[in-house]
């Protein structure tokens, strides 16, 4: 579905190259999970999908296609984005923020109305009750809710995340990667989805791209990185969700003598 | 309600219109071209330094001083020179407010907006404007509540407005006027930013319900408020037409309304532009903007023919009506028959206790002593004359305003002044006058200038005019000065008292 070529990017006034030489491809209708520290260029990346950042060498093909011959504004228009906390636009309803990709494609309005209350209703907000509903008024999990529904009310086969459940507590953020993993499998939608969370990528991911300053350490699917992990910053980084389970494990034991 | 009261609110209907149609015409147009130039330099980032520097460099020019600058710029007086000056000031808060609202907008919006494919134009009409309209309109409100106060000083450029309350009523202490033209102005501002503010709330609730009210309610406001400046014209039923400016003194606003109720009297349709600039006046009357005026020989001659010396009144007035026709075509249609000079005063005590009559006396005591004169004397040619003369060298030069001065020397704060010779003050605050044995100073005939080729265009309008020909002395005059300046009388009262008593 997508794939990167030998992508690198460097900015005029750094010292190095933010993403270095990077090769990856993205099956259809699967996850990929971008996983690294902050400033690893994972965002970068991502955001070179959709060309809000453009690359400075290599190629990336969007089913076949190169998205350096697709006008930018299209581009985006077909991919869904979502990203964390406050990308939902303040001034506009959420039946109206829902409705912007639709609009900017100049759908017929029943249309829009008929996706926009579909869309509620598979996030699991009653359409009557928050439509007309502005972002401030939503917990943070119903605006998360809300800005994947953004995200593919286009009906996007393509989702770009960056971060999206970065600013939930745990529990809504456990609750809506449950949804999100249910919600890619019936629609069949690719995802490729940034975050620094281990946990939330091995939960999440059909594959696991691995960044490190700029450069992809490992790229496999969550068992084997976890069983066979080929470099050692890798190996750490995946023991990370077991080594807290053991220390709660310790904590729990003292605490119950 | 007392009788002034009644005088003043009688003007208001005018005045504010007039005030309101330049308030909103500048405000309209200044909002008009502040957004898109907003829009401009936010997409082309270079241009923002030099723009905001030309914008803000516009205001710090004081308000006065541009309004005046319109008028030989634009060649013109009245409300295109007003107008232009007050969309100038308008510019900077909307487009300062327009760029810190857009660029305040949270970045992850504008990349959220991107990031869906919206095009430039989209993200700044769906995203940029609504979020900054907050900030964007607190600018309009900021223009508008400058704009309608500064519009207040059109009046010396020759549109009329609501300053003409203020610039009359100073000059001729008219206190209840000066107080009618702040109120309404106050007033006038405050509703216009009310106003914005509740279409802003409109808006932003998106309720088509609020919307509608409140753009009844504006089209409401502009239109009680305009009518009479709309309707203004539509009386004319063929009658002659005559336009009267006068300068900002008493003298001139009396002398314009005897002009006007004499010329109303022989059924001309009359108005008078009051208040204007000394040479906005001259600039008005060569353009044919107004028909006459009234000036002094002695102005012209030293201000606008440059010439030094005193060769007799007689003389000076022969040569100043030649060279007004010869160099602007402009017509001496009367000599009024008496002069109103500059004359140096001292209290009468000092002048005894000094022992001093002529101005060559004061010579001598004259580093010890502080003079007062008026905004225009210490510039104007007759000062320098007056120096190279006798040699004076004041100790201190103070400018102030000329209905201050006399109070100012009676009372000790300054010790001489730039007297007006038919300023009925002179005999109230017992002052003496200092004779130019030297002749430094002209006389200053008191002369009705027609504008060119009035005699041709308006033979009935330049007969009128002809009349006051020798029509009033010095005495009259300086009673008329009087009673506005020392009695508290009014200026129409004066001026139909001066009526009575014209000399024929």
């Amino acid at each position: 579905m997508i794939a990167l070529e030998n992508v690198s990017k460097s900015y005029p006034n750094s010292t190095g190259p933010v993403v270095k030489d990077l090769c990856l491809n993205v099956a259809p209708e699967s996850l990929l999970v971008l996983l690294g520290e902050s400033g690893c260029g994972k965002t970068t990346t991502l955001k070179m999908i959709n060309r809000l950042v453009e690359t400075s060498s290599g190629r990336i093909t969007l089913a076949g296609e190169d998205i350096h011959a697709l006008d930018p504004i299209d581009l985006r228009r077909r991919i869904g984005y979502a990203f964390q906390g406050i990308g939902l636009f303040p001034h506009m309803t959420v039946a109206r923020n829902i409705a912007v990709v639709p609009e900017l494609l100049e759908w017929p309005r029943k249309k829009i109305d008929e996706r926009v209350d579909e869309l509620l209703d598979m996030m699991g907000l009653p359409s009557n009750e928050f439509k007309s509903r502005f972002p401030s008024e939503l917990s943070g999990g119903q605006q998360q809710r809300v800005g994947v529904a953004r995200a593919l009310a286009a009906r996007s086969r393509l989702l770009l995340m960056d971060e999206p459940f970065g600013a939930l507590d745990p529990i809504t953020r456990d609750e809506l990667q449950t949804e999100l993993k249910t919600l890619q499998r019936t629609l069949g939608l690719t995802i490729v989805l940034v975050t620094h969370d281990v946990t939330e990528a091995l939960l999440l991911a059909d594959r696991i791209a691995v960044m490190k300053e700029g450069m992809l350490l490992a790229h496999d699917t969550p068992e084997r990185l976890l069983r066979d992990p080929p470099h050692e910053y890798v190996k750490s980084l995946m023991q990370m969700p077991k080594r807290q389970a053991a220390q709660l494990a310790r904590i729990s034991g003292t605490s119950s003598e | 309600m007392s009788e002034a009261l009644t005088q003043q609110l009688a003007l208001l209907p005018d005045y504010l219109s007039r005030h309101l149609l330049l308030s909103v015409t500048a405000l309209a147009v200044g909002i008009g071209l502040s957004l898109p130039l907003a829009f401009v330099t936010i997409r082309f980032r270079r241009l923002q330094g030099p723009v905001m520097m030309i914008a803000s460099a516009i205001q710090t020019i004081p308000g006065l001083a541009l309004l005046a600058l319109m008028v030989p710029l634009l060649r013109q007086i009245g409300f295109l020179p007003a107008v232009i000056a007050l969309i100038l000031y308008s510019v900077l808060p909307v487009l300062r407010n327009t760029v810190t609202g857009i660029e305040e907008v949270d970045p992850n919006l504008i990349e959220a907006g991107r990031g869906l494919g919206m095009t430039p134009n989209q993200l700044l009409l769906r995203v940029q404007l609504p979020l900054a309209a907050p900030v964007i309109v607190a600018g309009i409100r900021t223009a508008t509540v400058w704009v309608v106060g500064i519009a207040t000083l059109s009046t010396p450029v020759g549109a009329t407005s609501l300053g003409n309350y203020i610039f009359s009523g100073l000059q001729t202490q008219n206190y209840t006027a000066v107080s009618v033209g702040c109120f309404a102005a106050a007033a006038l501002a405050l509703t216009l930013d009310r106003l914005v503010r509740f279409i802003e709330i409109a808006l932003a609730r998106r309720s088509r319900r609020l919307v509608a009210v409140a753009s009844t309610l504006a089209v409401f406001v502009l239109g009680i408020g305009l009518w009479p400046v709309m309707f203004a014209g539509s009386s004319q039923d063929g009658r002659l037409t005559a336009v009267i400016g006068t300068k900002t003194f008493t003298e001139q606003y009396i002398l314009g309304a005897v002009i006007g109720e004499e010329l109303s009297a022989q059924g001309f349709e009359t108005r008078t532009l009051d208040s204007l600039g000394s040479t906005v006046a001259f600039d008005a009357l060569v353009a044919g903007q107004i028909d006459a005026y009234v000036d002094y020989t002695g102005t012209i001659w030293a201000n606008y023919m440059n010439r030094l010396g005193n060769p007799g009144r007689e003389e000076i007035a022969n040569q100043v009506d030649q060279w007004l026709a010869e160099q602007h075509g402009i017509e001496l249609a009367a000599r009024f028959g008496f002069e109103n000079a500059y004359a140096l005063a001292v209290t009468e005590a000092n002048a005894e206790s000094w022992n001093v009559r002529t101005i060559d006396d004061l010579v001598f005591r004259a580093p010890g002593l502080v003079m007062g004169g008026d905004y225009e004397f210490f510039g104007r040619p007759e000062w320098t004359a007056l120096q190279e003369s006798y040699g004076l060298q004041f100790q201190e030069l103070v400018t102030m305003d000329s209905t201050l001065m006399y109070a100012a020397v009676a009372a000790g704060e300054v010790d001489v002044i730039t007297a007006f010779s038919t300023d009925g003050r002179i005999v109230a605050f017992d002052l003496a006058l200092l004779d130019d044995t030297r002749g430094a100073l002209p006389p200053y005939d008191a002369v009705l200038l027609a504008s060119p080729g009035l005699q041709a265009r308006k033979p009935e309008l330049f007969r009128a005019l002809a009349n006051f020909d020798g029509a009033i002395d010095a005495d009259a005059m300086r009673a008329a000065n009087q009673s506005v300046d020392l009695n508290g009388g009014t200026v129409l009262d004066a001026a139909r008292e001066l009526a009575d008593q014209l000399l024929r």
